[in-house]
């Protein structure tokens, strides 16, 4: 076995793609193990992409920090290697006089979570802010900090910054067993196990085995399903802020939300379900959220719809994030983290990197090298729409998705990165192709052949993996 | 003149306007060959309602564009218009850069596609192996590959049975279509094509429900619309068909007028939307028509057209909605804009959301009926035409144009 390395993140989620990247700015040896074929196909891909400023979460708990911590890092972050960020601002809206009456008690919230510049809202206010709004809406409150990121650029962001810096990136390795000597844990993982002196435990739903494989039990994952519905980008004129319901004391409830794509999205559900794999959606679960949009945004239901899809809250019988260190173990676990992990991933790796430090002697390397993820938000200059770049490179210019218009330089770019797509599925999350209204009606055939052209490998094993 | 879309309307509409000494007509289109949709189905069935002669889909896709370029039209392939602006001015992006074109008129001519999976709401796992009929072709036709071993078509209108012979002919089993109404919509012959010849079971009456996989489709559960009885079918493929939608998104980025009905952007009979000077014509009208009926729309926008570019008049005059009533649900062209720059003599496209024989659809305006039609059966999802003419006798005044069947003059109205 080769030389072990100083440390193993086990899940390259969101959670830990950012512990794989903090960790790559140290002169340590770091791997990075996933499971699956690319970065960031469990939950980080499938939520409601806002980026949460902690308003509303319970005062004093880890979640709160970590949230407060991860956005203002995430809003910095985001403008240095270009992850898609809009500062949307949400209205919470409140549509009877229970609800009315909630807000100042959110209000307190948000001031003991340091969360200011919150605004209460008349209810003319709100229409002359949201005029689409469904009849009924009596006051709100607006937080002008919340905003929206893309789900999928964020881990590539970090997991290609982790590579580029070092750190090895091990895809298609499930960690199924443990053994240590006290100073060395030896993953099994597939033929080539990984020997390393510390172990983070990212691994989302699964974090709960893993703790398994250390003797700990500390928690249970039991998945929470949220359903969601993307609607196109005709709907986007339809709001501009995050629209928020007043939560509950069992959910957050139905939003709707603005997408850095320009689409809209509408959910989620929120059930308690067994399988950590069932991310199906369900009769039920569309026709709730279905119900509860029309009643917010009732133009929005006549609008065409561009996806449905289900995500799985790695919820466990605690509410806040369960993040343990066992220094003698040499082990630090970062689970639990159930709907906030997207704001708070950059928050949660700065504290990992924290507690590793006591004991893991780490300094800062001499020089780091940074990305810049190409521009997929409807924000930002596109490939398409960028003169120069096209002049300077005609693929550019070449639009071979229609709908989410995207270049034939995206795609081969895409192909070609450190962490690059290996398939329909991977350009889907870096490029956005085939994301949009028609599904693949004018351009997947024309993509399968462009993808095996470049790559050299038959059409028909792009087709096997689209999902 | 500038015209979006290089398929089989906006290639007619190029040819026609060239023909009738219009200077300098651009077609713009974003593929890289010209022809529209008919380039990629490799049947026959393309040519009878303008040419009078049956060709494959791509020899048809050819022709229309031989005919617009020795016609003198320009045809810029690769050139996809991404954004309006101005009134008649488009962005282009092609490999040759980022460029504005303007035209005096602009015709749209952008098609439709189908409702895929997800517009459908159809709940599931989302594993690979679900396509549309357009989808299917290019995989088959493009990308020369075998869809999968065993499919449920969803859909039996016309196109359905183009997916279940692109399936079947380059060797996918098909294992059922499935309906939710009570019969097939295609011709008899097609129809027992596939049940006779192939045995594929028609599900009539039915939904699919439920799509299960993991990585692939591995079947799907079908739901009976009154017995809500359920069945599982094992494929690994399912193929979504028609349930059409205009391409209407530059339409709408350009804040034209919609047709609540057919989706696509309201035009009168001389295919006038409601932007000055900017024409609709093809399937962005309606979702699809065959390829003929786009091309003849094509063709007869280019009077209005031309009109409008030697005298620039034709908006500001009063327009004349036409409504329809359930069990029709569009008409198009679905307004009238008095008067029509050419008389109109073509015809109306029409659709009913339901099986009807021997119905009788009235035109009236206020109390006076102006036009009487029989039919001896009306299909859903088929192409019903209902003759010009009667629009000379439609005044200004007169209020909203309702169109109705007989037996159910005020059925509800239409969606
Ligand atoms: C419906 C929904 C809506 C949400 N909305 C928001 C939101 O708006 N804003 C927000 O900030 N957050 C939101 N979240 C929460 C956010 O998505 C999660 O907190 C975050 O994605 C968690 O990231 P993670 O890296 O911990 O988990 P994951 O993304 O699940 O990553 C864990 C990774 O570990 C891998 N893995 C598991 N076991 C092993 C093993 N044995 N060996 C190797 N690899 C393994 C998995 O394959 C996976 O890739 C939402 C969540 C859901 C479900
Ligand atoms: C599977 C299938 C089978 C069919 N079978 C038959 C048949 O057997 N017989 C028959 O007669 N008809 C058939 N049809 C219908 C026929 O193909 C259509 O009626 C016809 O193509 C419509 O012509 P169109 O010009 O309106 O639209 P399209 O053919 O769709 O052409 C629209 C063109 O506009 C281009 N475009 C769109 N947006 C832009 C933009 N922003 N910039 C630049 N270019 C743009 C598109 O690339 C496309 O080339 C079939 C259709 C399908 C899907």
């Amino acid at each position: 076995m080769a030389a072990p390395f100083d440390v193993a993140v086990i899940g390259a989620g969101v959670v830990g793609a950012a512990v794989a990247r903090a960790l790559s700015a140290f002169d340590l040896r770091t791997v990075l193990i996933e499971a699956g074929p690319d970065v960031g196909t469990g939950t980080s891909k499938a939520n409601t992409a806002i980026l949460h400023t902690g308003f509303d979460a319970a005062p004093g708990s880890m979640e709160a920090r970590l949230v407060a911590r991860g956005y203002a890092l995430m809003s910095a972050y985001a403008a240095e290697v270009g992850i898609p960020v809009e500062q949307t601002g949400a209205c919470l809206v409140a549509w009877n006089e229970d609800e009315v009456v909630q807000l100042p008690v959110i209000e307190e919230k948000a001031a003991a979570n340091g969360c200011r510049g919150l605004r209460r809202l008349s209810g003319d206010e709100l229409y002359a802010m949201e005029p689409h709004l469904g009849p009924g809406a009596r006051a709100g409150l607006l937080i002008p900090g919340e905003g929206i990121v893309c789900p999928f650029t964020a881990p590539l962001a970090m997991a290609t910054e982790a590579v580029v810096n070092g750190v090895e990136l091990r895809l298609d390795s499930r960690v199924t067993s443990m053994e240590s000597d006290g100073s060395i844990h030896v993953l099994g993982c597939g033929p080539d196990p990984i020997a390393a002196r510390y172990v983070v435990n990212a691994a989302g739903l699964q974090a709960d085995t893993i703790e398994g494989l250390f003797g700990r039990h500390r928690f249970r994952v039991r998945p929470r399903r949220g359903e969601l519905i993307v609607y196109d980008k005709m709907a986007r004129r339809l709001l501009s802020h995050v629209l928020l319901p007043v939560p509950t004391k069992t959910t957050k409830g139905v939003l709707v939300a603005p997408t850095v794509f320009g689409n809209v999205l509408l959910g989620p559900t929120a059930t308690d379900v067994d399988d950590k794999e069932d991310r199906s959606t369900t009769r039920e679960g569309l026709e709730y959220v279905l119900a509860k949009g029309g009643r917010v945004l009732p133009a929005l239901v006549n609008e065409e719809v561009t996806a449905t899809y289900a995500g799985l809250r790695a919820a466990t019988e605690s509410s806040d994030y369960q993040i343990h260190f066992d220094p003698v173990l040499r082990y630090l676990c970062l689970g639990g983290i159930r709907s906030t992990g997207l704001s708070a991933s950059l928050g949660i790796a700065e504290h990992a990197v924290e507690l590793l430090a006591g004991p893991l002697p780490m300094t800062l390397k001499r020089d780091r090298k940074k990305v810049r993820m190409p521009p997929v938000g409807e924000g930002m200059v596109r490939a398409y729409e960028d003169a120069s770049l096209i002049a300077r490179d005609p693929e550019y210019g070449r639009i071979v998705c229609h709908c989410e218009r995207v270049t034939a330089g995206e795609i081969r770019d895409a192909l070609r990165s450190p962490v690059p797509a290996r398939g329909l599925e991977g350009l889907r999350r870096r490029t956005r192709c085939l994301q949009g209204r028609c599904q693949g009606f004018y351009c997947l055939g024309g993509l399968v052949s462009l993808v095996a052209r470049e790559t050299g490998r038959p059409a028909a094993a792009f087709l096997e993996a689209l999902a | 003149m500038v015209i979006v879309g290089g398929g089989p309307a906006g290639l007619a509409a190029a040819a026609e306007l060239r023909r009738r000494q219009v200077g300098r007509v651009l077609v713009l289109e974003r593929e890289g060959e010209p022809g529209g949709i008919p380039r990629d189905c490799h049947h026959a069935g393309f040519g009878w309602p303008d040419l009078k002669r049956m060709m494959s889909g791509p020899a048809y896709a050819r022709g229309c564009a031989a005919r617009a370029r020795a016609a003198g039209a320009e045809i810029w392939t690769e050139s996809s218009a991404t954004r309006w602006r101005g009134a008649r001015t488009l962005q282009v992006t092609s490999p040759h850069g980022l460029f504005d074109v303007s035209g005096r008129a602009v015709l749209l001519a952008t098609g439709c596609r189908e409702r895929p999976r997800a517009a459908r709401l159809v709940p599931g796992t989302r594993p690979a192996g679900v396509l549309t009929t357009g989808a299917l072709q290019r995989i088959v036709h493009g990308a020369r590959e075998r869809a999968g071993r065993r499919a449920v078509v969803v859909g039996a209108e016309h196109v359905s049975y183009s997916a279940v012979h692109t399936l079947t002919a380059s060797g996918t089993e098909v294992a059922a279509m499935i309906t939710d109404l009570p019969r097939h919509q295609t011709y008899g012959p097609l129809a027992w094509l596939a049940a006779g010849r192939h045995g594929i079971p028609l599900l009539a009456q039915s939904e699919l429900t439920r799509i299960s996989g993991k990585g692939r489709v591995d079947g799907v559960e079908v739901t009976h619309r009154t017995t809500g009885a359920t069945q599982s079918i094992a494929c690994d493929t399912v193929v979504f068909t028609g349930d059409w939608i205009p391409d209407h998104e530059l339409a709408r980025a350009g804040g034209l007028a919609m047709d609540p009905g057919t989706r696509g952007p309201r035009v009168d009979a001389s295919y006038r939307t409601s932007g000055p000077g900017v024409f609709a014509a093809g399937n962005l009208l309606h979702g699809a028509e065959t390829a003929g009926i786009a091309a003849l729309e094509g063709r007869a926008s280019a009077a209005g057209i031309a009109r409008f570019l030697a005298d620039g008049a034709g908006w500001g005059a009063p327009v004349v909605p036409l409504s329809v009533t359930r069990p029709l649900v569009w008409i198009s062209p679905n307004a009238l804009g008095l008067p029509e720059a050419a008389p109109v003599d073509h015809p109306f496209v029409l659709r009913v959301a339901e099986f009807l024989r021997d119905e009788t659809v009235d035109v009236r305006q206020g109390a006076r009926i102006l036009h009487r039609e029989r039919f001896r059966a009306l299909v859903p999802n088929r192409s019903i035409r209902l003759r010009g003419g009667w629009t000379r006798a439609v005044v200004a005044d007169g209020g909203p144009v309702l169109i109705s069947t007989a037996s159910r003059p005020r059925e509800g109205e239409a969606r």
